[in-house]
């Protein structure tokens, strides 16, 4: 069986509040449904790998086919749980240890 | 490296803002911002906003906005404004005024009201009229981000058939963010992975937040220059009479 490329991304939260893990997960979730539906965010296999709340600083995982698909979802977000937010991607690399190298949480 | 713009940054007249906002731009990797002003903008203004970008290494555009009810007040507008600003964007709210900003050579930019379907008039004669005289389409990102649902999908179905349309007439399409606060900027990566939504290719869609920019900027400001003459023709050196 052929494996699925996978890519990860570096994303920083500019939000004013804290919030939690499960709300970014579900906003995420919640966007790209909104652009894609649900067969478009089965595609994505989006995974929320960590996320730093002191930080804002998060690491995604989503396909490579859907990549372009998953960014412009990020990027149509505006608030999270109500709380007006932007998600910035910092970058992204195939591979967890490239993106820890070149993409650290400041 | 590429070379990014955001040819439309709304600032707001509170200078405190202004700043934070061109902070951000540089931030988000933006070599330079294009800022609307007034037609009767004071060049002590200018020279505060310039002292501003230059300090967050951002290079300030001098922008207007037009949005005239008829061809003759564009033409009169046109005639006051070109010589005063590096950029001019035309906001067509009618079709007269579409048609000759389109076949204006002194328009950079042409843009269509956001959700007023009806008045989106972008069409083949449009583009072939703008291809010929080097306007390019501008599409406000902040639009699509501040839309609610059907607006949204209209809006979309909108922008891949004008998308299309310039494509044909090799018609360059410029992406800005047309923010008026801090939350509307993004990436100009995340601008162009946005025009995925509205079917343009990566390359282009890149093209779209760096070259096409760039392009009229670099064309414009040598126009502007006080040793331009005429399109290949500049002066190099002064002397005086004998």
């Amino acid at each position: 069986m052929k494996t699925m490329k996978r890519r990860y991304l570096a994303i920083k939260i500019d939000i004013a509040q804290e919030i939690e893990e499960k709300e970014l997960k579900n906003e995420v979730w919640n966007a790209i449904e909104r652009l894609f539906g649900e067969y478009g965010a089965s595609k994505t296999g989006f995974v929320l790998i960590s996320y730093d709340t002191a930080k804002n600083y998060a690491i995604l995982r989503c396909t490579s086919s859907m990549l372009e698909a998953f960014r412009a979802s990020l990027a149509s977000l505006t608030e999270i749980s109500g709380k007006p937010a932007v998600i910035h991607v910092l970058g992204v690399s195939g591979t967890l240890k490239s993106l820890k190298r070149k993409f650290p949480p400041n | 490296m590429k070379k990014f713009y955001d040819l439309h940054l709304q600032v707001p007249s509170d200078f405190g803002l202004v700043e934070r906002m061109v902070k951000k731009a540089a931030w988000l990797g933006y070599t330079g911002v294009g800022v609307p002003l007034p037609h009767n903008v004071s060049d002590a203004t200018v020279f505060r906003l310039r002292q501003l970008c230059m300090d967050s290494r951002i290079d300030l555009v001098t922008r207007i906005d037009l949005a005239p009810k008829s061809a003759n007040e564009l033409l009169s507008q046109l005639r006051r404004c070109r010589r005063r600003f590096e950029i001019i964007a035309v906001s067509c709210l009618c079709k007269a005024v579409a048609r000759q900003a389109a076949k204006d050579r002194r328009v950079d930019l042409i843009s269509f009201p956001a959700l007023n379907f009806r008045n989106r008039y972008f069409d083949d004669a449009e583009a072939e009229l703008a291809s010929s005289a080097l306007a390019s389409l501008e599409i406000d990102m902040s639009m699509f981000l501040s839309a609610t649902s059907f607006e949204r999908i209209h809006l979309l179905a909108n922008l891949r058939r004008e998308t299309t349309i310039a494509n044909k007439f090799s018609v360059p399409v410029v992406i800005s963010s047309g923010a008026k606060t801090e939350s509307l900027m993004r990436k100009p990566q995340d601008f162009a992975a946005l025009a995925y939504l509205f079917d343009m290719p990566a390359a282009s869609a890149l093209r779209a937040v760096s070259e096409n920019p760039l392009s009229i900027l670099t064309r414009n400001r040598t126009k502007l220059h006080s040793s331009f003459v005429a399109p290949g023709i500049r002066i190099i050196k002064r002397e005086k009479d004998p």
